[in-house]
């Protein structure tokens, strides 16, 4: 029961610095790197302690003590309620999904079973649909309640993108589900163990259709028309300021996180290391005892699953980077009359193989 | 501890259904909806029924609750004006009271015939994806084909009504 509670409070925190205390704000910094260099910029470079810019990582730090001391600004006629708690409904949905992505398997550590989850639910899969369908009103919200007409463009042209793309991003899933034949992230990633049993060997199709239906959940470019800033200013958060302004910033990051962490875990194989099963990690170990490679390993296999993270956050910051943005009338042809018939398409293939298999 | 959480989530679901229906404005409705939803959510869980409680959240608090707000946005429906007419209150309230008696007898009417299990009486299994999925396709077949068919023809109907607003328009 003790051993129990502190699995879970550790597991809590670790996911919690992990997600909010480094992913978040080194994330500020890799998008601006990132973008430098692919322009052929040089990018954040300024900030510096005693002369020491530690490669333009003090800009986050310069960031967040701007963001302290601004001014946090409501407009006139604009609905105070609201306007103040959709920051909020942005911002813990992006938080807490991530309570259902295992990121290790289970170790046996001195008699105690640990499972490498915070939160191992039956329907996994689908806590993080729920929870991504609840952060479009936080959009939606703060478009609304802000009063101004590029507020509530932005906060339309979310609600309809987001919802559409739920849709197929649902039907998507289902090819996935087939095929592993559970809803829970954990037996998903535990049958990825062979190598060509991860996810993008059987759904190849499923897997750039999940990712292409993800960025666009998270109204990134090239599909961030909600926030398109060369014709509405800033969308949905054009009058927020200081924290709630950061807020939206940081529920985005952590949605790229969480995106990264849910395609590891459907698609690349979660924690696994490719060719090596449970077993042979163990063996290796072994030469420090029985708890010792146990925890040893755990430490492989976390490390293995954040390298994959890290690389999924890589290609998302790339595609950001490289394509320009949708007009709106493609983003909605590109999603009904494309992703939904391929995702449908996917489905029935997958239901044939798996009948005569 | 489960009772407190039982409370709070009553006591939630119960004030923002309240708050649903006295608001004028269409937005706080919504929400209050949203919020209703979302507390029965929870209930959902308490009585180990994980997958309807998801599934409540995606479909109504999600998808549909969405739609509403949508719908509210663009048409920019403002507060409405002016106080109910007297009769209308009566009808109201004579109507909840009705729909409340129905539910009560109805209830009674289950406990009576046994058909209502006691406290404790779920297997582990209950509210599992595949305990409702095995119901749902085995012994629930035909209701749920007739609810699948209910919805193709609100679908079917939908583009209907939305192609011949197209064809007027084009004519003119």
């Amino acid at each position: 029961m003790v051993a129990d509670l502190i699995e879970s409070i550790a597991k809590i925190v670790f996911v919690f610095s992990m997600n909010v205390g480094f992913f978040a704000p080194v994330l500020g910094w890799v998008e601006r790197k990132q973008s430098a260099l692919m322009q052929d910029r040089i990018g954040a470079n300024r900030a510096d302690i005693l002369g020491f810019t530690a490669i333009g990582l003090f800009h986050s730090l310069a960031d967040a003590l701007k963001v302290l001391a601004k001014e946090d600004f409501i407009p006139a006629g604009a609905n105070k309620f609201f306007h103040t708690v959709a920051p909020f409904i942005c911002l813990v949905p992006a938080i807490s999904t991530f309570a259902v992505v295992p990121f290790g398997g289970r170790y046996e550590l001195f008699g105690h079973q640990v499972n490498l989850v915070i939160a191992d639910l039956d329907v996994g899969i689908l806590f993080v649909f729920a929870l991504a369908s609840l952060a479009t009103y936080g959009v939606v919200l703060a478009g609304w309640s802000s009063r101004s007409n590029w507020s509530l463009l932005g906060g339309l042209r979310a609600s309809a993108q987001m919802l559409s793309y739920e849709v197929a991003m649902g039907l998507t899933i289902i090819g996935v589900i087939m095929v592993f034949g559970s809803l829970r992230l954990t037996e998903i990633g535990a049958l990825q163990e062979n190598f060509f049993h991860w996810g993008i060997f059987l759904q190849p199709l499923g897997f750039v259709l999940f990712f292409t239906c993800a960025i666009a959940e998270n109204k990134r470019v090239p599909f961030d028309i909600p926030e398109a800033e060369s014709e509405l200013v800033a969308g949905y958060f054009t009058e927020y300021s200081g924290l709630k302004f950061v807020m939206f910033w940081m529920a985005e990051f952590l949605e790229i996180v969480t995106i990264s962490g849910i395609v590891t875990t459907l698609f690349f194989g979660a924690w696994h290391l490719p060719f090596v099963t449970d077993q042979m990690l163990l063996s290796w170990l072994q030469f420090a005892g029985a708890n010792g490679a146990a925890f040893l390993a755990m430490l492989v296999n976390v490390a293995t699953f954040f390298a994959k993270v890290i690389f999924f956050i890589w290609l998302q910051m790339s595609i950001r980077w490289t394509l320009p943005r949708f007009r709106y009338d493609q983003i909605m042809r590109l999603c009904w009359k494309m992703l939904l018939p391929l995702a449908l398409v996917n489905i029935l293939i997958t239901g044939l193989v798996v009948l005569v298999l | 501890m489960q009772l407190l959480i039982f409370n709070a989530f009553c006591v939630g679901a119960v004030v923002s259904a309240l708050l649903m229906v006295t608001t004028k404005r269409p937005v706080r409705a919504a929400m209050s909806l949203v919020a209703t939803m979302s507390f029965l959510a929870g209930l959902y869980v308490l009585l180990d029924a994980h997958l309807i409680a998801v599934l409540q959240l995606i479909v109504y608090a999600g998808a549909i609750m969405v739609l509403f707000l949508f719908v509210i946005m663009l048409l920019n429906v403002e507060e409405k004006e002016g106080k109910l007419a007297g009769k209308t209150m009566l009808l109201q309230a004579f109507a909840t009271v009705v729909v409340g008696l129905v539910m009560v007898t109805m209830v009674g009417l289950f406990k009576a015939n046994g058909s209502l299990g006691a406290a404790g009486d779920a297997s582990d299994a209950f509210g599992t994806t595949k305990a409702v999925g095995q119901m749902l396709f085995t012994e629930y077949l035909l209701p749920f084909e007739i609810a699948s068919l209910l919805l193709l023809a609100a679908i079917v109907g939908a583009v209907i009504l939305a192609k011949r607003r197209i064809d007027d328009s084009g004519t003119e």
